[in-house]
Parts: structure tokens; sequence; C-alpha cells
């Protein structure tokens, strides 16, 4: 369905759109399937209305929450963001969400809040591949950033694309989206949002500690043990002239690079 | 037309079925927003599986009697060769765009690539040295040269192992069947040398 009132775009990416079809049909969200086109095909299976989120932890106000209640406080608009994955391909794609900052200061997080950790839904019956076998990650998907990383301008919290609502494939009926991390960190499908005093555990931290830090910055200097960062394809990607770019540091959000002022980007990857 | 040539066109053509159906669906763009690493993965898996199918062959033959299968075997680890080749030139081409500095690099760099290409090495040679006039003039070193499959076959299944990343299930499955074609060999060649060592030990006894 289309999402009306969403603010015109106000970031300032150039680079050409990935097309809808593709942002659509090209994901990894392995609650549905290890192959890039079994979300688009195996995630009917989600039931993204109603749903309910649970904000609980440091903060002044907990529970749980109904979705519309949430978006009936905030102001949607239109952010068109790079999104790099950590296997070395990239997409540009018009979200429709809003600040996740705007959300977080709501629930009046105490001073004790030092991150915000984010738990996927758990469900076999709407998630079908969570019951795989051959799977390297304990579900449910849990991510996680420091406060002053959450509390950032560009972090977004989207419930759409392409001015549309979020496709399930793409996380409905909300996830975040922080443009200068590797895509892993933008959790999707979010039931539980928590203050926490300690850096809270993350997924593929948890299934492969030496490959993926908590922080994640896309950084084209620190190689992926088995591949290198320094270049990215951008998709679509034509056959016969592969669409090779160099990677930018903070995939070129180079705004949040006062956010990690002293600390040693190749220890904390 | 005698038995065998229909057998090896019907080989041959479901050989190539593979090869032609990434070759319709690319041509007719079906091959979403990333057809380069499609096609790779593509051409990558029927590797393996045609060298499952070449190894395949001589456990069919002795334990099924499948003895019409054994003048195809050359033809089966052709089409690994086959596969291998446009496996390493999707790669070199769709993916790299032909930048073959960064190929050196990659190489050297990420261990699942420097244990393929050994691989594909291996099967240039064994291809090379398939024909019957190499075979006659490499005498009992054309057996020993060819045993090197199993070696490429093993390193397959490490290129794969290298890159799991959220699901072992391939890895898990091919592993399996590695094993099972290359644990068949090792049980032969320990048989073979037990009877090798009863007899000399027989021998021995009727000397004495």
């Amino acid at each position: 369905q289309k999402i009306a009132g969403a603010a015109a775009d106000t970031s300032e990416v150039n680079d050409k759109l990935t097309p809808y079809k593709h942002v659509t049909t090209y994901n990894n969200f392995y609650e549905f399937g290890y192959n890039k086109d079994d979300p688009a095909k195996h995630s009917d299976t989600l039931k993204p209305h109603p749903w309910k989120v649970e904000v609980a932890g440091e903060a002044g106000k907990t529970g749980s929450f109904n979705l519309e209640d949430i978006l009936s406080k905030v102001e949607l608009q239109e952010r068109v963001y790079r999104l790099r994955c950590v296997e070395a391909w990239s997409m540009v794609i018009p979200w429709v969400g809003f600040e996740l900052g705007s959300l977080l200061k709501q629930f009046n997080p105490t001073s004790r809040a030092k991150y915000v950790a984010f738990t996927t839904l758990k469900d076999t019956e709407q998630m079908p591949a969570q019951g795989s076998a051959f799977g390297t990650i304990d579900w449910p998907y849990v991510e996680g950033l420091t406060m002053a990383e959450a509390m950032h301008p560009l972090t977004l919290l989207a419930v759409g694309l392409y001015g549309k609502a979020l496709p399930n494939q793409n996380g409905a009926p909300l996830r975040l989206v922080v443009p200068w991390k590797y895509g892993f960190k933008s959790i999707k499908s979010i039931v539980k949002i928590e203050f926490t005093e300690e850096q809270p555990p993350t997924s593929w931290n948890i299934s492969a500690p030496r490959e993926y830090g908590f922080y994640a910055n896309v950084n084209p200097k620190v190689d992926h043990p088995r591949w290198s960062q320094a270049t990215e394809r951008r998709l679509p990607s034509g056959l016969f002239s592969p669409n090779i770019i160099d990677t930018q540091m903070f995939n070129g959000y180079d705004e949040v690079a006062s956010l990690y002022k002293g600390l040693d980007l190749r220890k904390n990857f | 037309m005698p038995p065998i040539l229909w057998r090896r066109v019907i080989i041959l053509l479901l050989g190539l079925a593979p090869f032609a159906w990434i070759s319709y669906a690319t041509v007719t763009q079906q091959l979403g927003a990333d057809p380069a690493k499609t096609i790779v993965l593509f051409t990558g898996e029927w590797t393996i599986y045609s060298l499952f199918f070449t190894l395949s062959v001589s456990p069919l033959v002795r334990f099924l009697k499948w003895r019409w299968l054994m003048p195809h075997r050359r033809m089966l680890g052709l089409f690994a060769l086959f596969y291998a080749l446009c496996h390493l030139f999707s790669y070199l081409v769709f993916i790299l765009g032909l930048d073959m500095s960064r190929f050196f690099s990659e190489l050297a760099k990420r261990p699942y690539i420097t244990a393929g290409a050994p691989a594909i090495l291996i099967l240039i040679a064994l291809g090379v040295t398939s024909t019957q006039g190499m075979m006659r003039r490499l005498g009992k070193n054309w057996q020993r040269l060819h045993k090197l499959v199993y070696l490429a076959l093993f390193l397959g299944w490490i290129h794969v192992l290298w890159q799991v990343r959220s699901s072992y299930f391939d890895a898990v499955l091919y592993g399996v069947i590695t094993a099972a074609l290359l644990g068949i060999r090792a049980y032969w060649r320990w048989q073979q040398l037990q009877k090798r060592r009863a007899k000399a030990a027989m021998m021995n006894k009727s000397h004495t």
C-alpha cells in the first residue's frame, strides 16, 4: 500500500536508484531462506499487521506498544541512502521512515542507557527457515547500537521504500537503517527495543567474532578475513561492464566520523 | 545407431542442458540484480556435480555392474572441465571485468580462491591428457596423473566450505558425497594392500 504524507527527500545522494524490482528480490533475510531470492519467494508467511514492539530496559517509559501508536507520534520522511552489504555489493534505496532518535526520546532513556539493543521476531511459523539445522545464526536475530549511534540523525527506522509499505522480504513492518554500517546492522522486523548499560550481543558477532565486530562500520581499509572491502559492486550490475566502484569510509557518510574519535577502527571493526 | 552412440548423444545433451539453461536465462534477463554472481555460482555448482558424476562411475560399475557406463566416464570428466572453465571465465569477465591485477591480488588474498585455482589447473591437465593418444603415450603414468581428480574434488569442496557464511547446508551435503566417493577409493586401496600382503605371506610360506 502507498504511504501518504512522507516529506520530500532531504538527503544528498545523487547515485542512481537501484530499481524497486531488485531491491525487493535480492535480499539477505535468512529467516526465510539462504538464497538471495528466497525472502521474496517465501516471506508470505510473515504477518506484519497487527504488530507490537516491546520497549524495555533503562528508560522511564517501557512496555508493549502497537506499531500504529508509535507511528502516530513520528513524522515520516523519504531518505535516499546507499546500502553497503558486508558481502561487497551495494544498492541505493529510497526509504520511508523516521529518525530513530525522535522515537527513543519519547521513552525517556535514563543516564544508564548506553546502548540500544534490537530483536527480530522469532517464530518458526512466520519465519520457517529459523527451523533450519544448517544455519550459522542463533535465532532470534539481535543487533545493537551505541546510544550516540542510535541518536544520530542519519539513523532511520524504516516502514517503507519507494513510497510503499515495506515488503515482507525487506523487513516489514519496521526495520532499522544505519547507512554508514554494513547492511547486517540494519535489523529487520523489529519486535523489541531495549536500552542497556552493557554492550548488547549481536548475531553475526556471535556467529563469527573474527569476521564481524560490534561496530561494523563500512571501512575499505579493513578487509573481511575472506574477502576485500576496498571495492563494491553497485547493483544492478551489468554482465560485460561490472559496476565496480571504490568503497568509501563510512559508506561516504563522513558526518559520523566524530562518533568514533579516539577509537581504533581496525580493532573495533 | 549402436547403443553406445545413443548414450553418448544423450549424455552430451544432458551435460549441455545446464549451460543452455543459464545462457537462455542470461539472454532473457531472468537472473535478477546480480547476474554475474548467479552465473559464477551456477557454473561452479555444475563443476562439482560433474565431478560427482564422474567419480560415481567406478562405484556404479563395481556395485551395480553398470559396465555400459565405463566408456562414458571421459565425457563426464570433460564436462567437469567445461563447467570449471565457464566458472573461471565468468568470474574473470563478469566479476572482475578482466582486471588481471585484481585477479592476482584476489588469488593471493582470498583463501577460497587460492584453494580453487589448483583444482582448475588439475582439471585442465586431465582434460588435455584425456585422449587415447595421450593414454598410450603416458602408459602407467596416465593412471597416476588421473588420480589427481580426487585432489581436485577435495579442493573443490574446500573452496565451497571456505565461503560458508549463513548456512552449512551445501558444504555439508557436498562434504558427505565427497567423503563417500573418496572413502570408497581408500577402502578399495586398503583391500588391495591386504590381498597383496596375504599373497606375499603365502609365497613366503611356500618357500620355507
